[in-house]
């Protein structure tokens, strides 16, 4: 059995163990972007739309990164994206967007909008290291 | 008194010989599995059913989530299988509604792209130039492409993970390459 790689447990430990929102409509991301997070180390809490990441967020103040899939049904990440920077409350949370598309306008106004950073899927474990420096 | 201590000789290669036949029998049948299981790992990236994201599930998987493979695939033939019987529907309905039909093509094709089924995305990607098109011929002909692979992929990767379970857990199929 293989040990996975990417797990630099960039995440933490403990009390300073960061937690991460995954924000995805597909189940089979989900399990994917939560491995990769959990083999370094991060917390993770799993939503299936922007709604639910939003009722989360006023639940828990103790995400520290919010991770999203751009398109989704009812709430794009884009939308989720705002949402977040409008907020008093939340707007300091790094939030990356995930997509299967390579779309230059998309990217640059995700990034215009605040997104920490934009991920091409299907991600890998490379691309959340990436991540590690700028949210500590 | 030679006579004697041959047969005596050969009785005891007899049952050195068959000590050593039940010792290897589990282990030849094991290793015959092995072969099986990287000649069928083989085939599905050599036909192209499979890419290196799936090696990339492969890599995900440790001590801490041994069955992580089969339970990401299992999770694409539930939502993979939903999306179908949509697209089945959506083509049916009339007049159709190509911007909601290229909307499902299009989460068939994301989640086939997380598992590294690199055929079916292939066949969504015809399938979403029709939808753009609104070509409903080239729409229906690149539909049965893509239930075909699913059909086909679903049951090599069923005789896949069949195999590693009688492979046993601490094997790992080689990688596609070799």
């Amino acid at each position: 059995m293989s040990s996975s790689r990417g797990g630099n447990g960039c995440g933490g430990e403990g009390e300073r163990q960061i937690h991460v929102l995954a924000v995805d409509d597909s189940s089979v991301d989900r399990a994917m972007i939560a491995r990769i997070l959990r083999s370094s180390k991060y917390r993770v809490t799993t939503v299936d739309s922007g709604k639910k990441a939003l009722e989360l967020l006023v639940l828990e103040p103790d995400v520290n990164m919010i991770i999203t899939d751009y398109w989704m049904p009812e709430m794009t990440g884009y939308e989720l994206l705002k949402r977040v920077k409008e907020s008093s409350e939340l707007r300091e949370i790094p939030v990356v967007i995930m997509s299967s598309e390579n779309v230059p306008n998309r990217i640059n106004r995700c990034l215009e909008e605040g997104a920490e950073d934009f991920l091409l899927k299907p991600v890998r474990p490379s691309d959340v290291s990436r991540l590690c420096s700028r949210i500590r | 008194m030679a006579l004697a201590s041959h047969r005596h000789i050969s009785s005891c290669l007899c049952s050195i010989h068959s000590s050593l036949c039940y010792s290897t029998r589990p282990e030849m049948e094991r290793s015959s599995l092995q072969r099986q299981l990287a000649n069928l790992k083989k085939s599905l990236f050599d036909q192209g059913n499979l890419d290196e994201q799936f090696d990339q599930l492969e890599e995900l998987q440790d001590d801490a989530s041994p069955n992580f493979v089969e339970e990401v695939v299992t999770l694409f033939f539930r939502d993979s299988s939903r999306l179908v019987a949509n697209i089945e529907q959506a083509i049916e309905k009339s007049p159709r509604d190509y911007g909601s039909l290229d909307a499902l093509v299009h989460q068939l094709k994301d989640s086939a792209s997380s598992i590294g089924a690199a055929k079916m995305m292939k066949e969504c990607t015809v399938f979403r130039e029709y939808c753009d098109k609104r070509n409903l011929e080239g729409c229906l002909r690149s539909f049965q492409k893509v239930k075909k692979e699913h059909s086909t992929l679903r049951l090599k990767l069923e005789n896949y993970f069949q195999l590693l379970r009688q492979v046993g857990p601490a094997e790992k199929a080689t990688r596609s390459g070799n």
